[in-house]
């Protein structure tokens, strides 16, 4: 008799979603699968705004990267604008989305995926959190914690606001930055700088406990796809599109984001409302690709900062296909932030007033893009003459990882779904494969939603056999 | 020459001439009185009754911007039953229109948001009628938004008798009334438009804005009614 489990919704993600596991009559697994059950419609109800109001119309979509939407929101605006900003608008940016990636990457990592890390994937449920972490080693509690806290108040002293700011605008910044605030900031970093280290070496000593979950969590093979610079370094804001296969060949360079809409495409697939893009020429589902922290340091030669480049090092004689690495990759990226903003700070005219370009609309259609914490951020706005919004598309971070995550998620059950009996650490497995990707399912499908974890045999009658409920 | 009468509101003695408005002898004597439609350096229609007082002695709640100053009168702004009143009238605006302030580029600066925190509107009572309505920015300088018009008739009254174009006015009856431009025209077809700019600067909310600008930009000049009014009374 064939039976399903139902994992609905999975815990300690942002947003809503639910796995089905469908079992043969031998009781292995025979079919696995990641659903997003939600749909907000944000592309439908931003017809027919003024397109300045887009930058923060678009934040909205997430409380957790806001910054991100923020940026790649307000690019698409200066394509409309059909400007280039000044030099100083473009580094403020670039410090605020660095800020955000910080923030959010220790909100993944300490917040969600650690708890998992330092107590173990069948640890007792009720301790399986933050607290239990805080109980057993609160330095990394706290680290956490504080990690979070510094790139929100970066945030805060550029944008004014901790989670939606409005400084970011079509043409630049809505204001200089002045010269105490930049002082408050560069004063933040080496304590950033030092924590993220300091992690960086926790992780690498307990990484060898998960070596069966670093094997699982990479059977499947795909792709990868994010910004680079002409350096061939990590770019968070602007630079060219790249894809990598899993090899490690180049498989397409210097990638304008403009024209995304000749290599990449999406896939509706029946059991989710979140569209799988892949690759055109490769088709689907070969097309399929990574984005992300895993994505993009595997893709660049160097981060361009000197500690994370070192991190890098040891990262690099890891297999580069498992999607467990994302966590390490995270805890890199969060390093590189800090280094890089202090180097942002630092360059001469960070401090100018010359912020904003004005102009009218000088073109019907813009596509901005930026690097969010989970990925690569595509949005693209259609214009009327009177600059209201005729038609917006988005391509969301996690959206790109879809495909990989439900065919992860099928991996990962055969591997640890044994039985039709379900326990706890079988189950959280599952989940934690999703949670490396760190999804962001309020962004993708533009849904919010609060979650408790639900697991249900359910026998092919649709009967419910067995019940787990957190 | 008025006469000059004596009264009471909120139990204190003021005095006044008797073609003042009760709003405008609060206001001289520092009494809160919330409005709206009311604008200093426009005619006063009474239309938003946010001003609502109580008068001892008259049954009806009685619009401040209208009622006139009288010798012996007892007012009073501040009882709950006009605390209710007022509230009301807010939730009533918020669940007629569109207003979702975080993305409005007049956030922090609209005065029915100021108004909505100062009187304690921390919730809506009422379901959200979320009409569908236009955006026009036909206009090569202003944006209308009918999603944040309240309808306080500010941009008609000061079309018509400041800067004397009367490209403004009212369209339709009751849940359907909107403001236009010339013969219900796009704004940037009406040939009486001068582009002054005065509409935008009265509107309360975000309805009326300048085109281009972000979230949380639109600051309005409002000082600009007075001094002219001023100086046309000065020349008569
Ligand atoms: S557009 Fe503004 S000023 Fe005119 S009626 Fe509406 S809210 Fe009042
Ligand atoms: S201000 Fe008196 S009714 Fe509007």
């Amino acid at each position: 008799m064939t039976q399903q489990i139902l994992i609905d919704p999975v815990t300690r993600i942002e947003g809503h979603a639910k796995i089905t596991i469908q079992l043969n009559d031998a009781g292995d697994v025979e079919d696995a699968h990641f659903h997003v059950t939600q749909l907000r419609g944000f592309e439908k109800f931003c017809e027919g705004r003024p397109f300045h109001e887009m930058p923060s119309l678009m934040a909205r979509i997430c409380g957790i990267c806001p910054v991100s939407h923020l940026v790649a929101s307000a690019k698409a605006c200066d394509a409309l604008l059909a400007v280039t900003i000044p030099p100083t608008a473009a580094n403020l940016r670039r410090v605020l989305n660095l800020a955000q990636i910080a923030q959010s990457h220790a909100l993944s990592f300490f917040y969600l995926s650690s708890p998992d890390l330092l107590l173990g994937m069948d640890a007792d449920i009720e301790k399986r959190n933050l607290f239990g972490v805080a109980q057993m080693q609160p330095q990394l509690a706290r680290d956490g914690v504080r990690l979070r806290q510094m790139g929100q108040q970066i945030i805060e002293l550029l944008g004014g606001k901790r989670i939606h700011p409005a400084w970011v605008v079509p043409g630049g910044v809505s204001e200089p930055l002045s010269s105490e605030k930049r002082d408050r900031i560069l004063a933040m970093l080496p304590e950033g700088i030092e924590i993220s280290a300091r992690t960086l070496d926790w992780f690498k000593s307990v990484m060898e406990n998960y070596a069966d979950e670093i094997l699982a969590f990479s059977s499947l093979k795909t792709m990868f796809l994010g910004l680079t610079n002409e350096h061939d370094e990590l770019e968070m804001y602007d630079g060219l599109l790249r894809i990598m296969d899993a090899d490690g060949r180049i498989v397409a360079d210097g990638l304008n984001p403009d024209d995304y809409e000749q290599f990449i495409t999406e896939k509706v697939e029946p059991w989710t409302y979140l569209k799988s893009p892949f690759y055109k020429p490769l088709g689907y589902p070969a097309g399929i690709y990574r984005v992300g922290p895993l994505a993009r340091l595997n893709l660049v030669k160097s981060c361009g900062t000197p500690r994370a480049d070192e991190a890098l090092g040891y990262f690099r004689t890891l297999d580069s296909q498992s999607s467990f690495h994302y966590h390490y990759a995270r805890l890199i990226e969060i390093l590189y932030c800090f280094e890089k903003i202090d180097e942002l700070l630092h360059t001469p005219d960070i401090l100018s007033d010359r912020v904003r370009a004005h102009a009218e609309p000088n073109s019907e259609q813009g596509v901005g893009t930026s690097e969010a914490p989970r990925g690569t951020l595509l949005h693209h706005y259609q214009i009327d003459q009177n600059g209201l919004i005729t038609r917006a598309n988005l391509i969301i971070a996690t959206g790109h990882n879809n495909y990989a995550m439900d065919r992860s998620v099928m991996q990962v059950a055969k591997r640890y779904v044994k039985s039709a009996h379900l326990t706890e650490g079988m189950l959280n497995r599952v989940e934690a494969v999703i949670r490396t990707f760190d999804p962001c399912l309020s962004c993708s499908t533009h849904a919010v939603g609060q979650m408790a974890l639900q697991i249900q045999l359910i026998a092919p009658d649709g009967g419910v056999i067995e019940e787990v409920k957190r | 020459m008025s006469r000059v009468v004596t009264l009471k509101i909120n139990d204190q003695d003021v005095s006044g001439r008797e073609d003042e408005t009760i709003l405008e002898l609060a206001r001289e004597n520092g009494i809160f009185v919330p409005t709206l439609c009311h604008l200093e350096g426009l005619s006063d229609i009474g239309a938003c009754r946010l001003c609502l007082i109580e008068i001892k002695g008259v049954p009806k709640l009685m619009p401040a911007c209208v009622v006139r100053a009288q010798e012996g009168m007892e007012v009073y702004t501040e009882s709950e039953r006009l605390k209710k009143y007022r509230r009301m009238v807010i939730e009533l605006l918020f669940v007629e229109g569109n207003h979702v302030c975080s993305v409005c580029v007049s956030n922090g600066h609209c005065e029915l948001q100021y108004l909505a925190q100062k009187l304690g509107v921390d919730h809506i009572r009422l379901e959200y009628r979320s009409p569908k309505r236009e955006v026009d920015a036909s206009h090569e300088r202003f944006v209308l938004d009918h999603n944040r018009c309240i309808l306080c008739t500010r941009c008609v009254r000061v079309c018509g008798e400041v800067e004397g174009a009367h490209t403004w006015d009212l369209l339709g009856r009751g849940i359907q009334s909107r403001v236009i431009t010339d013969l219900n025209q796009p704004w940037g077809d009406a040939e009486s438009c001068t582009s002054c700019g005065k509409c935008v600067q009265v509107c309360p909310t975000g309805a009326l804005t300048a085109k281009g600008k972000a979230v949380g930009e639109m600051t309005k000049h409002q000082g600009f009614l007075t001094t002219l009014a001023l100086m046309r009374e000065n020349d008569r």
